[in-house]
């Protein structure tokens, strides 16, 4: 028969969604310079003991104060210097990203979580339930939140607990403005009218449809907010209403640094750098995986 | 004519938006098994709609405010959730409009193209993937299993619209509506598509609602046409004697308003303004 029907099967390499998708993230330039470095964070500060060259917590006034390699009087082995208490900097900066990225991912997931939750219902549901949700969020987000943070960790008392519950109550609302945005364009697609044809659960639709639809968009936004997540614990650290002073945090490491910033400038240049380095690393990463997961984007 | 399978009795709709006009005004219609019905009208003439009424998926914003969808003789609208449950989706299937939306992205086609099967027929898996080769191979798709493991983007349009057919088809429903199947695609697969209806069509005795605003189409797959215009049934009758012979001066206008390929140097000739006019407020009384 004259169908020209199958004959055009389109030449891909294989119908495997997922590893299409995972060779996209590869190539995007910016998918590998932002995870590359997140990656090797990760790996510093699961293995800080044995990759920090001293105890992040031993004073050695002798040695108080030393510039970092290079400069005019550096100790050998102190590469980045001390503090004013003869602490090693490097070794604080390294032990430091372990409360960042414990933090950062955690309250990340636990905001992306929330608000994935209820942008989902807002979305699907429409109606009162979106009403309520979409007001809550319009409240949410008049508050300021820097602001907001310190006063619920004063409130909640000082620690990584109260920190991360801080970030992930604040900013469970810029997943939920995207997750209802998502999900009711979703909802228009005449596959979701199909499924409702054929009779599947509302709630079932929701969750095996469209929810998988709605992550693409919502893994560059957790990418995102694990760098807001960062700067938000080294503010708390900053202000002293993060973990203890004897854990060392990049934010803290800022706080003690800045006091002698004319004498010792590398102890707050250091943990500043660190920071900066992160949250664009996470940025970037975000950037890419929506670069890469965009399908519009990518064409 | 034998009893109609479907029969739309003076249906009326309104949108709970607003005060606009009615979306459907008195419509009634008659299918009869194993024909095809051409739904025919302007964008806004509520085609749409009955298409979504009969699969029991109108949005919440649209009110039914009278009439009956009587299928097999029995009213929809007043028939228990538990028995509309076989009859929405299961003996009334839909062909959907756009090959590219109505195809989940992110699942594979074995998994859509089962999911009737496996839902309303209770088959295993193993069960389902079988009839869901035999249904690909009927649709004339080639090396089945490899479109089943594919997701709906490695596909082309022509090649969706036939997944889609199939999945229509998995249930043999006993009436099939297809919302413009034919309107995303280019014409030289439109004309596949529309002989592929037509053989499945035969080949299962199935009755199709086929919704369109292209005459061409119409032509050259419907039995009977219906045309509407803003929610209204303006005339219906056997599509050669439609359009060989319309009565109504709309249904002509229509007819004129068509390209003709033969004489491309006659001016386009919209439907005319006082027409559209007259016929608004001749519709505007009814259904109220």
């Amino acid at each position: 028969m004259t169908d020209a029907s199958a004959s055009s099967f389109p030449a891909t390499s294989g119908p495997n969604l997922a590893s299409r998708r995972l060779r996209a993230l590869l190539v995007e330039p910016k998918v590998m310079i932002g995870g590359g470095f997140i990656l090797a964070l990760i790996v510093v500060a699961l293995f800080a003991p044995w990759i920090a060259p001293r105890n992040p917590l031993d004073q050695d006034l002798i040695l108080a104060s030393l510039p970092p390699a290079g400069l005019a009087s550096a100790e050998p082995g102190y590469y980045f210097g001390t503090d004013d208490l003869g602490r090693d900097v490097l070794s604080r900066l390294i032990f430091g990203a372990r409360i960042a990225l414990i933090v950062a991912f955690i309250a990340a997931s636990l905001a992306a979580l929330a608000g994935t939750a209820l942008g989902l219902l807002a979305g699907w549901y429409r109606g009162w339930v979106d009403g309520v949700i979409s007001r809550l969020v319009d409240i949410w987000m008049a508050f300021p939140p820097v602001l907001l943070s310190i006063l619920l960790v004063a409130v909640l008392g000082a620690g990584v607990g109260s920190v991360i519950a801080a970030i992930a109550i604040i900013d469970w609302t810029r997943f939920c403005r995207v997750v209802r945005a998502e999900t009711m364009a979703q909802a228009e697609a005449d596959y979701v009218t199909a499924a409702h044809a054929i009779g599947f659960p509302p709630f079932h639709i929701l969750m095996r449809e469209i929810l998988p639809n709605v992550v693409p968009a919502l893994l560059a936004l957790v990418s995102l907010e694990m760098g807001i997540a960062v700067i938000v614990e080294a503010i708390l650290s900053f202000v002293g209403l993060s973990v203890s002073s004897d854990t060392p945090t990049w934010g803290g490491m800022i706080a003690e640094g800045r006091q002698f910033i004319h004498q010792t400038w590398w102890v707050f240049a250091a943990p500043l750098a660190a920071l900066f380095a992160t949250v664009l690393a996470f940025n970037q990463l975000g950037d890419g995986l929506r670069r890469a997961l965009d399908p519009v984007l990518r064409r | 004519m034998t009893a109609p399978i479907l029969s739309v009795r003076r249906l009326s709709a309104v949108s709970e938006l607003g005060n606009a006009d009615p979306i459907l005004r008195n419509v009634s219609l008659d299918l009869a098994a194993s024909e095809t019905l051409g739904l025919v009208g302007e964008s806004g003439a509520g085609k749409s709609t009955i298409a979504k009424a009969l699969l029991g998926v109108l949005p919440r914003t649209v009110r039914i405010t009278q009439g009956e969808i009587l299928f097999e003789g029995r009213d929809l609208r007043t028939l228990p959730r538990r028995e509309t449950r076989a009859i929405f989706g299961d003996a009334i299937a839909l062909v959907p409009q756009d090959p590219m939306t109505a195809l989940n992205p992110g699942r594979r086609i074995e998994a859509q193209l089962t999911d009737g099967l496996r839902l309303r027929r209770g088959m295993s898996a193993h069960a389902a993937h079988k009839r869901a080769l035999e249904l690909l191979a009927e649709v004339h798709i080639r090396d089945p299993e490899r479109v089943l493991r594919a997701y709906p983007h490695q596909l082309s349009g022509g090649m969706r619209q036939r997944v889609l057919i199939a999945a229509a088809f998995a249930l043999e429903p006993k009436i099939i509506v297809a919302d413009e199947p034919t309107t995303a695609l280019d014409v030289t697969v439109q004309k596949q598509i529309l002989r592929l209806m037509r053989q499945m069509q035969k080949a299962h005795r199935t009755a199709v609602i086929f919704v369109t605003h292209d005459l061409g189409v119409v032509a050259q797959i419907c039995d009977r046409v219906t045309l509407m215009f803003a929610g209204a049934v303006i005339e219906s009758g056997a599509t050669a004697d439609i359009l060989s012979a319309p009565r109504h001066a709309y249904t002509r206008a229509l007819i004129a308003a068509g390209p003709r390929y033969d004489r491309p140097e006659a001016a386009l000739k919209p439907v005319p303004e006082d027409l559209v006019t007259r016929l608004r407020l001749e519709v505007a009384g009814v259904g109220r």
